[in-house]
């Protein structure tokens, strides 16, 4: 097994442009999460009270309730992103799960693109619920010398969120592909099973905390929060 | 013994004091937040919902710790900028 960090082999260049497996396994995991969502959705409309009707309804409502408790009010825009997070790193950790599949989550750059879209997400949300004046406004209190200290907040959180997926997924790989060297045999099952129990947890974990910057960003000036 | 070979042998050193420094690290914040989880849960079986969720996140950010030492570890081993791309 090869270990990239920064890197990821290309597998045949368009052009200019690198064809690498992150490329291709994060597309098949979108394009099989917009299959299953159209399917449901279709079923949402055809049969109500069927298995996928239900499925369909109970994980929008658990994404709903998310949104809720973590940013602290109701917005269809950020259950949107928030439920199109968690269905895309949970996807890619069961993706993952295949032999020889290397997850899309386990590579840097698919993390960090994920990180960037919150980092984005959270002055947009903010300016929209806000206006720009106050939201640019909340960066220069209490005091504006701490401006550098928030820019450092979201630098960081934005590079640890990257990191943590990153790290959590990449260790699970690896420590499979260690224990499948030495044994082969039964014995990696329960690891992968932690493994994909690990990969839920994180898609979990990162909705959480995405929806807790948001919010944040959504409540800038209310009632002493900064 | 050249640069290249004390330099990698720096890096091996290293990654391994790195990792095992952070997983302890890792592990008593682990360990705390689990035992204050399960005397939440005891003292009040009522709040689960609530206590698992927070417990999960707290979890996560004190692991994330030990993750950022396994990329490091990881970067020392196997794309060390100090040993041109190895």
């Amino acid at each position: 097994m090869r270990i990239n960090i920064f890197t990821d082999e290309a597998l045949l260049w368009l052009g200019p442009f690198p064809l690498t497996p992150t490329m291709i396994t994060s597309t098949v995991v979108s394009v099989l999460l917009v299959a299953a969502g159209w399917l449901v959705a279709r079923a949402v409309v055809k049969r109500p009270d069927g298995r996928a009707a239900a499925a369909g309804r109970s994980a929008v409502r658990f994404i709903q309730d998310l949104v809720q408790v973590t940013a602290g009010r109701r917005s269809e825009a950020v259950e949107v992103f928030a439920g199109t997070l968690m269905l895309f790193i949970a996807g890619s950790a069961l993706l993952g799960q295949l032999p020889s599949v290397h997850p899309p989550t386990a590579t840097l750059g698919a993390t960090a693109a994920l990180a960037a879209l919150v980092f984005l997400a959270v002055p947009v949300a903010g300016i929209r619920a806000r206006g720009l004046r106050l939201y640019l406004s909340h960066y220069l209190k209490p005091n504006p010398v701490l401006f550098p200290l928030h820019m450092i907040t979201e630098l960081s959180r934005t590079v640890a969120l990257a990191l943590r997926l990153f790290g959590n997924m990449l260790s699970g790989q690896i420590v499979v592909a260690v224990i499948v060297s030495l044994v082969g045999l039964v014995v990696p099952i329960p690891l992968m099973a932690l493994d994909l129990l690990i990969g839920f947890l994180q898609a979990y974990i990162f909705t959480i905390l995405a929806c807790a910057y948001i919010g944040a960003g959504i409540q800038v000036g209310e009632t002493g929060r900064t | 013994m050249d640069a290249t070979t004390v330099l990698a042998l720096g890096s091996i050193i290293a990654a391994a004091v790195v990792m095992a420094i952070g997983a302890v690290g890792a592990a008593i914040g682990e360990a705390r937040i689990g035992a204050a989880g399960l005397d939440a849960l005891a003292r009040q079986p009522d709040e689960s919902p609530s206590i698992t969720r927070n417990q999960f996140v707290a979890l996560a950010m004190v692991e994330s710790t030990a993750i950022f030492c396994l990329v490091i570890a990881l970067v020392l081993l196997f794309a060390n900028p100090l040993i041109g791309g190895a």
